[in-house]
């Protein structure tokens, strides 16, 4: 039987596992994490007794329900926590486990690496007191801290709601929901979120829930600054009507939607073109999540669709899989699994439409703002490098010339900004700037990984 | 046929490419660089950044010596900076056999007028505290130094082009023709270029213009693997070598070490890619910790390799064709073409507009490959 690999825990990975499970595969699961869950799903610290219930919400039966099936899958899988792939190099993973590093062999390989936030930046966003959405989420679900007793939002995403929302449920206060879509954008995206009802009437539920709350929520924002001497001490902002308006706040979360983490499609040679609507580059894929000869890629780590999508797109991607193995395939499975990942991928690209990543915002940062923290490079500095004679017009020679996405995050939390920056620059869409090529390590590696020579 | 003329077309615009424009233009000749892609994007862009004096092949010092006063001087020239650090190598000796090793390399240095300095084990930790036990012996050259190759092949073609050379990126030359006693030159989108003088400074990509005037080398890509680590306080001031070649590291002043292991790898100039083998990395994470023990628990954040052009006898291809009066190769530069790169653009230069320069290049000649190549000693240890 063929050595199949599969990288990530989430709700794909898992939905993923099972399929393969079912018709007597033993695929090795690897994941990041201490347990399984992935991100959105992510189980507290072992020891730390949250009621993740109601910290849940609507969402608590799902939750549950993919904790139980995972504890039943764990026995017929070859489980490996807390393991990171940090390259890929034709059909060998190289890992880091327990500060070592190892290599696995595949002979089919199946990633659901999941996503991460897209970060655009603002003055003062580098303060300590600033978090990502999804990181203020993790800090709820994984320790059971608040990042602050009195918290703003601010991004472009239905999710900002949802997570004041559980900040309020734990205590804290929230000091304004400050979206940069204005209102009537998102009315007019309304037909095609209309295509799934129950998932559109939820978000109005925590908008709504917000209002009665009392919390300020603003749309059509333009961010000026978070303010604060040596931590966050206020959000200011222009709202829709042009006015300043100032914030009190200890912390600021920002969510301006997700990004899939593609570093390891990269690297295992998946082909990428630009999505317009996303304004990404994204791995291209089958309607199956086939990406090349016995890779597939599934979940938000390829295509942002949320849980149910993720986990539905692990089932179809591990029916490709067992397909390409010469299984009898079970086409009424996969025709349901196809339609359901398809329109939950088209709800979340209406919502991509709905509430837009900034990118005029972007073009139009000052100069002296921070678009790479890891190398301490501003906006400024990219455009300096663009206007000169022989100028980098490209991301990668950006890079290049400023280092700008050259650091420890090799441009995981920049590259988005910094594609809007160039783009600004060279004219036509988001494609013209590039793509950032990924290298390895995926994530930093000590040399202490690589042992003693013998 | 109608088109442009130019005094002296230049195509590959790397380092040595951007060199010779500048100071052909700068001498008031009509320079047209042509590159295919970007500026300094390959070999010239991508290697280690070592200006390195000690340890060279003795027939290349002239040239050195004559190329790291450019670089000493590249503010000046230039106009723009690019990081020049002039903090030193350290060659390091761990057994008796290397030391012999080492005192050749140092008394051959001498001879050329650098100023070598020799430590033994007991001062060798109390001038670099941070180097670990295995080193019998080392000896530093302070004049040896450092700079970005990131930034440096843009600033002189920069400069070049203010002295007037023009400087066409993303053109590919589709052919290569004599013409009276100069070249036509077709340019891909059809567009024709004519030039009394061709400097062919292609790089991996250079011998398909060499073979088109019954000239050949036995030329081929390959790349260091290298990575860079996150920063941590500037300590390591020399660039670091260890002489077996296992490792050559340095660190920037912002923090980061950068590193340099061997063996080379395969690149493949058709798809334009040497992608690093993850093994090579663990190896040279694996030499670096055992030179800079206290580096154990520094990450890398980053590995990246490049496409360079090697020849067997380790040394490059300089000088004029031997079929072709007014065609000048520079070539092949093995890996070590960064410090010389300045130098090589002024002699290209001299013998462009003066015809002779005053710094040897005889074993530079490609007439050497008429016969059977002699292969190198760091041939065989720097390949796999």
């Amino acid at each position: 039987m063929a050595d199949t690999v599969i990288i990530g825990a989430g709700p794909a990975g898992i939905g993923a596992a099972e399929v393969l499970c079912a018709s007597g595969l033993r695929p090795i699961l690897i994941d990041e994490g201490a347990r399984a869950g992935g991100q959105g799903y992510r189980r507290p610290a072992a020891g730390l007794a949250l009621d993740m219930g109601r910290l849940m919400g609507a969402q608590a039966g799902k939750y549950a329900a993919l904790h139980r099936r995972f504890e039943a899958l764990q026995r017929r899988i070859d489980y490996r926590s807390r393991t990171l792939v940090w390259a890929i190099e034709g059909r060998q993973l190289h890992l880091l486990h327990d500060g070592r590093a190892g290599t696995l062999a595949f002979d089919k390989l199946l990633i659901a690496s999941g996503a991460m936030d897209r970060v655009a930046p603002l003055p003062g966003w580098t303060l300590p007191g600033v978090f990502t959405l999804g990181g203020a989420q993790l800090a709820l679900k994984d320790q059971g801290c608040l990042i602050g007793s009195r918290v703003a939002f601010l991004g472009s995403s239905p999710l900002l709601a949802l997570a004041a929302g559980q900040y309020r449920e734990m205590g804290a206060d929230i000091a304004v929901i400050a979206d940069t879509t204005p209102f009537p954008a998102k009315v007019a995206a309304l037909p095609g979120l209309l295509r799934v009802p129950r998932t559109l009437v939820r978000g109005l539920g925590y908008m709504g829930a917000s209002l009665l709350a009392g919390t300020p929520m603003l749309h059509g924002v333009t961010p000026v600054a978070v303010q604060g001497g040596s931590r966050v001490e206020a959000l200011l902002l222009r709202d829709a009507r042009g006015r300043e308006r100032r914030f009190a706040c200890d912390a600021v979360a920002l969510g301006y939607g997700l990004k899939p983490e593609t570093q390891l499609a990269d690297l295992a040679g998946a082909a990428f073109s630009y999505d317009p609507d996303f304004r990404l580059f994204l791995p291209e894929i089958d309607g199956m999540g086939r990406a090349g000869p016995d890779l597939y890629l599934a979940g938000d780590g390829v295509r942002i669709g949320g849980a149910d999508a993720a986990e539905a797109s692990g089932a179809l991607a591990a029916h490709a899989l067992l397909a390409d193995l010469g299984q009898p395939q079970d086409s009424e499975a996969v025709r349901r699994l196809t339609g359901q990942v398809e329109r939950l991928r088209a709800f979340q690209r209406g919502l991509a439409r709905a509430f837009a990543w900034p990118k005029a915002q972007i073009a139009a940062l000052p100069d002296t703002v921070m678009l790479c923290r890891c190398e301490n490079v501003t906006v400024g500095e990219v455009r300096a490098a663009m206007n000169k004679a022989l100028g980098p017009l490209e991301v990668n020679r950006v890079k290049a010339m400023t280092r700008c996405g050259m650091g420890r995050c090799q441009g995981r939390v920049c590259g988005p900004a910094l594609q809007e920056i160039v783009a600004s620059r060279v004219g036509g869409d988001g494609a013209a700037a590039g793509r950032l090529r990924g290298q390895a390590p995926v994530k930093p590696v000590a040399l202490a990984a690589a042992g003693t020579a013998a | 046929m109608s088109g442009r003329t130019t005094d002296v077309a230049i195509i590959g615009g790397g380092l040595v490419g951007a060199w010779t424009a500048f100071f052909l233009s700068k001498r008031g000749l009509r320079v047209t660089l042509l590159e295919k892609s970007v500026v300094g994007a390959q070999s010239s862009g991508v290697n280690f950044g070592n200006l390195r004096l000690q340890g060279r092949f003795s027939g290349q010092y002239p040239l050195s010596l004559r190329a790291q006063a450019l670089w000493e001087d590249f503010a000046t020239l230039i106009g723009e900076d690019c990081e020049f650090e002039q903090s030193g190598h350290l060659y390091l000796a761990y057994d008796a056999e290397e030391q012999v090793k080492l005192e050749a390399y140092a008394q051959l240095s001498e001879s050329y007028g650098l100023a070598i300095e020799r430590f033994g084990p007991a001062d060798l930790k109390r001038r670099w505290p941070w180097l670990g036990e295995r080193a019998i012996a080392a000896t530093f050259s302070a004049r040896d130094a450092t700079a970005n190759p990131r930034l440096a092949t843009p600033a002189v073609a920069r400069a070049a082009a203010r002295h007037g050379a023009v400087i066409r990126e993303n053109t590919q030359v589709s052919a290569v023709d004599r013409q009276g006693c100069g070249f036509a030159l077709r340019l891909a989108g059809g567009e024709s270029l004519s030039c009394g003088a061709l400097v062919n400074s292609a790089g991996a990509w250079a011998l398909e213009i060499a073979e088109r005037f019954g000239e050949t080398a036995p030329l081929f890509p390959a790349g260091p693997p290298q990575f860079v680590t996150e920063p941590f306080p500037y300590l390591i001031r020399p660039s670091v070598q260890a002489i077996d070649g296992s490792v050559i590291f340095r660190q920037i002043p912002r923090g980061n070490v950068i590193l340099a292991g061997y063996p080379r790898t395969a690149a493949d100039p058709v798809s334009n890619r040497a992608p690093v083998p993850p093994g090579k990395t663990l190896a040279a994470m694996r030499a670096l910790a055992r030179v800079v023990p206290m580096l154990a628990h520094c990450h890398v954040i980053r590995v990246w390799s490049g496409i360079e052009a090697y020849l067997p006898d380790m040394i490059p291809v300089i000088g004029p064709s031997e079929t072709a009066a007014g065609l000048f190769h520079a070539f092949g530069f093995c890996g070590h073409g960064f410090q010389i790169g300045p130098g090589v653009g002024l002699c290209l230069s001299e013998m462009i507009a003066d015809g002779s320069t005053q710094t040897p290049l005889e074993p530079f000649s490609i007439a050497r490959f008429r016969s059977a190549a002699v292969v190198s000693d760091k041939f065989r240890k720097e390949f796999d």
